[in-house]
């Protein structure tokens, strides 16, 4: 059970390499006593993922757990709550790409829609109903600033992620009858290995940062986050720049 | 149906199945066809955290088994459905002049409750827990049959301060205390700072009076810390009531004055509003007063005036800390204290008291000592900040109450208890498939 300040019991983490969901899960298990479901592509990664969260105390439970391959999505969520409750869910799987390949190459475009949409949502539904039948529990889907407006640097990504963000917004409000909260985080650049070599954009965040949006949203019961948190009015004042101005702008 | 529960704290809400309107028969066949998400009894929802949900399970609405059976002015005896309130059993026992010998801050708690919880009031040094005054008991277990416990029954005691995890408490007889009138000769005493308020509590002068509590103000740092009002008393004879209230001196009047509305925003309670209202609360209170009558709501329920008023802390919610230190820990006391009026995180709510003795029941919160309770509206840092208290009450050898409690961690809690492994027996031999369970036993691992 999640308490009323915000401390889970059990993670299920899908996506079990992202930096942002074992950063979190880490700041966790030094609360409390946790548990974690590890959710992903079996490799050397995914193993040392669940040796660090072992270190710090959490009882871990890798589950193998490919976002493309939706068929399986089924029973491996099932599985996923098949040792207990899962107080808190975080969809952290995505893939970012080479942007211009995104939009060129037919095969990664495709790879790109299906993981970070096609399995958002894929995971979204069956999680909703796991989570309506044991009767609580939260679910935080990482989305992105990009999703806020399409940028011709990244706008494949950025669209994936729109649509990831416009599902958990609307999942929202159609869980909030049954008592599930859903949160959706927005941060900006992270240092990640995912951008390692990018040039960070600015308000650039640490996954550590991200991490606390997440848990400060749960604690708080927010339903929508931005990492950090000034991101929320640049984004919405960018929004209502004109194209023409829009497209010369450093971003 | 299946419905969103929270607590009074409004935090952490979970759905689960709700049984309206039960009957002993419903009851009984919900037991027994209970699955694996088990089940757990509800009365009026004023525990603050989440001992009356039941995530995915089933919980049953006991307001709706609410007959007061007999009430025997000759013997004070009572006999009620679990789901009578307080409030009720008040309003039918008081023209018989017959008293309900223990009452939490709020009338608006079930029997079951109160059983379930071991409530206290402001006569726990005078009179105990509300488990001390109950003679027997009936409770629907695992298997769905009904059985009477009386004090001598082991299962009797797991049951008072269990949480309602033995099984459905249906019925009570409660011992009421005879009474002259529904008043009180009340001594009011202002104290500049907590020093001053705990050495009046301890000069001897509280076994005086059978109700005691202060009201503290947790807001204000320095020379000002702690400063209190303290209000004792007891329940006025006839020959003590002014010739108008003679007249009628088992009367109770109590009025609502308005319910809070729905929707107000969070942040109403800041560190302004407090600080104003603290102000105001210490400087309306007489420096010192002898012999006052006050009735029931202004001595002891103000609250119960505004319906709702947990809605004041907007749809973030609020916990309530409650703990009590055993004598000798004075210094964590007062230590703590200090640590919530500096925190930053504000409170208006604030009691302090003396505990007296504490029950045979192993779950039983009041232990001899000094317990504070403060209302924390939840903010970022309170989390990171009840846990640096709770190691300070632990230290100190204190404890959590259940009713209350709403995010402390299995082992703080189970060490704060050192009688859970007794308890724990006798729960698992009388509902050894665990069928009930609620948020709380799967919270705290009870």
């Amino acid at each position: 059970m999640i308490d009323a300040v915000g401390n889970p019991q059990s993670l299920l983490l899908l996506g079990g390499t992202s930096e942002i969901a074992l950063a979190t899960a880490a700041r966790y298990a030094a609360r409390r006593p946790l548990r974690v479901v590890l959710a992903g592509r079996p490799s050397p990664r995914l193993d040392k993922a669940a040796a660090r969260l072992d270190r710090l105390g959490a009882t871990v439970t890798p589950l193998p757990f490919d976002a493309a391959d939706t068929d399986t999505h089924p029973a491996t969520i099932e599985k996923a709550f098949a040792d207990g409750d899962i107080d808190l869910t975080l969809v952290a799987f995505g893939l970012l790409g080479d942007q211009e390949k995104a939009w060129t190459d037919h095969a990664a475009a495709v790879e790109l829609a299906q993981v970070n949409y096609v399995g958002a949502v894929s995971v979204g539904v069956l999680l909703a109903d796991a989570l309506k039948r044991q009767g609580h529990g939260t679910l935080v889907a990482l989305s992105s600033a990009a999703a806020e407006r399409p940028r011709r640097s990244n706008f494949c990504y950025g669209s994936t992620k729109a649509g990831l963000d416009s599902f958990y917004t609307g999942l929202t409000e159609a869980l909030r009858p049954s008592g599930i909260k859903v949160c959706v985080i927005r941060p900006g650049f992270v240092h990640t290995k995912m951008t390692a070599g990018m040039k960070p954009a600015p308000l650039s965040v640490t996954p550590e940062q991200v991490a606390e949006v997440i848990m400060d949203a749960v604690a708080q019961n927010r339903e929508q986050a931005w990492a950090p948190s000034p991101l929320r009015y640049i984004m919405s004042a960018l929004r209502h720049v004109p194209r023409p101005i829009f497209r010369r702008l450093p971003i | 149906m299946v419905r969103a529960l929270t607590g009074w704290g409004r935090t952490a809400p979970s759905t689960a199945r709700v049984l309206t309107n039960p009957t002993h028969e419903s009851i009984q066949r919900a037991v027994r066809a209970a699955g694996e998400r088990g089940v757990i009894a509800r009365g009026l929802g004023r525990s603050y955290g989440d001992p009356a949900q039941n995530a995915g399970g089933l919980v049953i609405d006991m307001t709706g088994l609410a007959r007061i059976h007999s009430l025997d002015a000759s013997t004070g005896l009572a006999t009620v459905d679990a789901g009578v309130s307080l409030d009720a059993l008040m309003r039918a026992a008081l023209p018989l002049g017959l008293w309900v010998p223990v009452l939490p801050g709020t009338r608006q708690v079930t029997v079951g409750g109160a059983i379930a919880a071991d409530i206290h009031g402001k006569n726990h040094h005078s009179a105990g827990t509300f488990g001390n005054h109950v003679r027997s008991l009936d409770l629907v277990v695992a298997d769905g049959s009904i059985i009477t416990l009386t004090p001598s029954d082991e299962l009797f005691w797991a049951t008072v301060g269990g949480m309602g995890l033995t099984g459905i408490i249906i019925s009570a007889t409660i011992a009421l205390t005879p009474v002259e009138s529904a008043y009180f000769v009340v001594d009011t005493d202002r104290t500049t700072n907590l020093d001053e308020l705990m050495a009046l509590l301890t000069d001897g002068s509280d076994d005086d009076y059978d109700y005691s509590a202060a009201w503290f103000d947790a807001m204000s740092t320095g020379a000002k810390l702690g400063r209190a009002v303290l209000t004792r008393g007891s329940i006025a004879r006839a020959d003590q009531l002014p010739p108008k209230l003679r007249r009628n001196p088992l009367a109770f009047d109590a009025p609502q004055l308005f319910t809070a509305p729905k929707a107000l925003p969070n942040g109403l309670a800041n560190k302004a509003t407090f600080m104003a209202l603290s102000e105001a609360w210490y400087r309306k209170a007489p420096k010192s007063r002898r012999g006052e009558i006050q009735n029931l709501t202004s001595f002891y329920h103000p609250l119960d005036m505004i319906g709702e008023w947990n809605r004041a802390y907007g749809p973030r919610g609020f916990l309530q800390y409650q703990f009590v230190v055993p004598f000798g820990a004075e210094d964590t006391f007062r230590r703590i204290v200090e640590q919530i009026a500096r925190s930053g995180h504000v409170s208006f709510l604030n009691v302090l008291k003396r505990f007296g003795e504490a029950s045979p029941a192993p779950l039983s919160f009041p232990h001899p000592g000094w317990t504070i309770t403060v209302d924390l509206p939840i903010r970022r840092g309170l989390a990171e900040f009840c846990d640096r208290l709770d190691l300070q009450v632990l230290d100190a050898g204190g404890r959590l109450y259940l009713a209350k409690e709403s995010r402390t961690s299995p082992a703080a809690l189970h060490r704060m208890y050192p009688r859970i492994d007794e308890w724990r027996k006798l729960r698992a031999t009388a509902d050894p498939a665990g069928v009930f369970a609620s948020d709380l036993s799967r919270r705290l691992e009870l």
